[in-house]
């Protein structure tokens, strides 16, 4: 079963650069996405023992983030059917600057796109920490190529940065992972083996330098990847320039996986009885992206990086509730849930403003409700529920996290948070507000094209963020009792109490 | 054998210099090469009591892919981007390679305290192997050309290697291949994206990527 998770998204992306016509790949794209979240399906019902010598496995952590990705790419993978069928064609004309470009050919995008998700499923699933690294350095290399879809300066920008920062920080993490295998030297005659079991297992014997330095440098690579300040740089450029399908699938599947390994790091310090300090420094790094991101927002004029530095601030809460310990650790997981949910359906419809609009900047698009009332309708609800307003999970979730680290006595923190959740509402809310209700037309400035009103919307580009939307308020009304397991168990995992 | 491991971590800590004080993009290229040949051969040294076929495996793959395949696509990127043949630095050579003088000391001063749990190969291999990373740290930063970034990612790469030949860790052959294989696709990835970088804009130099910012 892991086996099949794994190769039906590879062998499909092997596929896709042979297939000439575009229906067929297209079909293929939503076929492989489709039978990949019935493979990852069947698991709730049946958890697939461990292969490969305890290599791969599926624990509730694992499952929780490889059920994410693979809900997220279906949903994507239909709005990306209805997105290549706009954007197919020879030259395009620059929003911003007005030059022309064309874009990355289709069945390249394609077979990057299905390897990604290959990628991701293997980072779910692997339990031995060599391969994992592995595995997050593919995403990065499955990732970047898809960023540079439309081929033009900025997003080649973007790409390179995101490349390179994300490569060398990883290598970092792999630094991180020798000095791991130093610090159980002394635990076992024939050297440690990185699997997480045996980690789990001999995790009493580690050396606690050497063990507390390999989390340092994996916190510094992992981090970077899952877009903690100060090493968050190139995640707004990534996620402003790649295409909104793109952006939906790094914000809310790639970040994950990045923090699963964080997760995996954080299990093995408790088990080390090492958690305050892993704790701490998690903390540390989680408080400073909120406050960051926070100061980032206010003033923000582009939408696309309002909801990049929207995600480093909630990664930032992440690692926060993971790092305080106790119910917290619950809360972040919920959260990460929440955040997948909600930010994917976020960059949707950030996609149809930009179709419609034809640019970035906030202060461009006004009144949206009237000219495209469900992208509208959408984009407000999105916002509701990223600033954690109730009905909305990440209310739950967030309120979770507040009440583990007030009731682990640290009040400041619990101040310094609320007050970067506070900046965070009024900063979103004054860039969101204008847009929906906002008097004018879009583009009445600067000589743009002024949309029609009522302009059609398509519903490829309506149901897939409209699914997410429901999905992120069942959440937040009323959390199943199998989903409340899996978190229970992947949170105690963590060094979490209930 | 214990004075061939040491003068191949000699050799090593020279390539590094060679790379900070060197004008020249293909010296550049061939040196990183050599530094992987050095890496192999430090690791077949350290080994030769108990060679088992595993290791030659990797490291014959590894001499392959970083010594033979990785430069070849380097060169290659560099003359289709028809760049020029200088480094174009940031930070001047004589400066780089005081730079460098200065976090070899540092990589010493940081070697000698650390607690070794097992006998290491040689005690030069681990400030060799941490002066590898900095290096390749340093050459992100101080060069303009989006190759040179490369070939520091590259040093880096071969630094972290060398750190865990130093410590004898032993990985497992997949992910040994693995790492091998993302390395490869790195710098595939890389090379194809200096390519687009130069036909956009006429030159490599990452400086001049500042389109995006706050």
């Amino acid at each position: 079963m892991i086996w099949a998770i794994l190769f039906v998204p590879a062998l499909c992306g092997c596929l896709c650069p042979v297939i000439r016509p575009s229906w067929p790949r297209r079909a293929l794209l939503l076929a492989a996405a489709a039978l990949q979240a019935a493979l990852v399906g069947s698991c709730w019902v049946r958890r697939p023992a461990d292969t490969a010598a305890g290599w791969l496995g599926l624990d509730a952590a694992g499952l929780l983030f490889l059920s994410l990705t693979t809900a997220l790419f279906l949903v994507t993978a239909v709005y990306a059917v209805g997105y290549f069928r706009q954007e197919a064609g020879a030259k395009r004309r620059d929003w911003e600057e007005g030059f022309l470009f064309t874009n990355r050919p289709e069945a390249m995008f394609t077979a990057c796109l299905l390897w990604f998700l290959a990628a991701m499923s293997l980072v779910s699933v692997s339990r031995h920490l060599g391969l994992l690294w592995a595995a997050v350095e593919a995403t990065t290399l499955a990732s970047a190529p898809l960023i540079y879809f439309h081929r033009h300066h900025r997003s080649l920008e973007a790409a390179w940065k995101y490349l390179l920062i994300c490569s060398v920080g990883i290598a970092l993490a792999m630094l991180g992972n020798f000095f791991l295998a130093v610090a159980g030297s002394a635990a076992s005659e024939d050297g440690l083996r990185l699997t997480l079991d045996s980690l789990l297992e001999s995790a009493a014997g580690l050396d606690p330098t050497w063990f507390k330095a390999a989390f340092i440098l994996c916190l510094v690579g992992y981090g970077t990847k899952m877009g903690l300040a100060p090493m968050h740089t190139w995640l707004p450029d990534a996620h402003s320039e790649a295409p909104s399908i793109v952006s939906a699938l790094l914000s809310g599947a790639l970040l994950n996986c990045a923090f699963l390994a964080l997760l995996r790091l954080h299990a093995v310090s408790c088990a080390a009885a090492l958690g305050d300090f892993s704790g701490s420094l998690l903390m540390l790094l989680g408080l400073l992206s909120m406050v960051l991101a926070a100061l980032f927002l206010i003033h923000q004029s582009d939408f696309k990086r309002m909801l990049a530095y929207s995600s480093v601030e909630n990664m930032g809460i992440l690692a926060l509730g993971v790092g305080s310990g106790g119910v917290a650790v619950f809360g972040s997981l919920f959260h990460a849930v929440n955040h997948s949910l909600v930010k994917a359906m976020l960059f949707l419809a950030a996609g149809n403003i930009l179709a419609a609009c034809h640019t970035k900047s906030s202060a461009e698009v006004r009144g949206l409700l009237r000219s495209h009332p469900v992208t509208a309708a959408l984009w407000l609800a999105g916002l509701l529920a990223v600033i954690g307003m109730p009905p909305f999970g990440a209310f739950f979730s967030e309120l979770v996290v507040l009440r583990g680290i007030v009731g682990a006595g640290r009040y400041a923190l619990a101040a310094v948070y609320l007050a970067a959740l506070g900046v965070t509402f009024v900063a979103m809310a004054r860039i969101v507000l204008p847009m929906v209700f906002g008097k004018g037309q879009a583009g009445d400035e600067g000589g743009r094209v002024p949309i029609r009103t009522a302009v059609p919307e398509p519903l490829w580009a309506i149901l897939p963020p409209l699914a997410l939307c429901l999905a992120a308020v069942a959440v937040g009304l009323h959390l199943p009792a199998w989903l409340n397991a899996v978190l229970q168990s992947a949170a105690a995992q963590a060094g979490g109490q209930p | 054998m214990a004075t061939l491991l040491d003068m191949l971590v000699v050799l090593l800590v020279l390539a590094n210099f060679r790379l900070l004080g060197s004008s020249r993009l293909l010296a550049c290229i061939r040196t990183v090469a050599a530094q992987a040949v050095l890496l192999g051969a430090t690791a077949v040294c350290a080994n030769w009591a108990h060679l088992e076929g595993e290791l030659v495996l990797i490291v014959c793959s590894s001499v392959a892919i970083k010594a033979v395949l990785l430069p070849w696509l380097l060169r290659r990127a560099a003359r289709e981007a028809a760049v020029t043949r200088e480094v174009e630095p940031l930070i001047g050579f004589s400066l780089s390679l005081l730079a460098g003088a200065g976090l070899l000391a540092v990589c010493l001063l940081i070697a000698a305290p650390l607690r070794v749990p097992g006998a290491p190969s040689s005690g030069l291999m681990i400030p060799a192997s941490l002066f590898t990373i900095l290096t390749g740290l340093f050459l992100i930063v101080a060069r303009k050309k989006a190759v040179t970034q490369v070939l520091g990612y590259l040093c880096m790469e071969n630094g972290i290697h060398a750190f865990g030949m130093a410590f004898a860790v032993r990985e497992p052959l997949l992910v040994g291949m693995a790492v091998l294989l993302d390395v490869l696709a790195a710098v595939l990835v890389m090379g194809i994206a200096i390519y687009h970088i130069s036909r956009e804009f006429d030159h490599i130099d990452t400086d001049r990527l500042t389109a995006l910012k706050e």
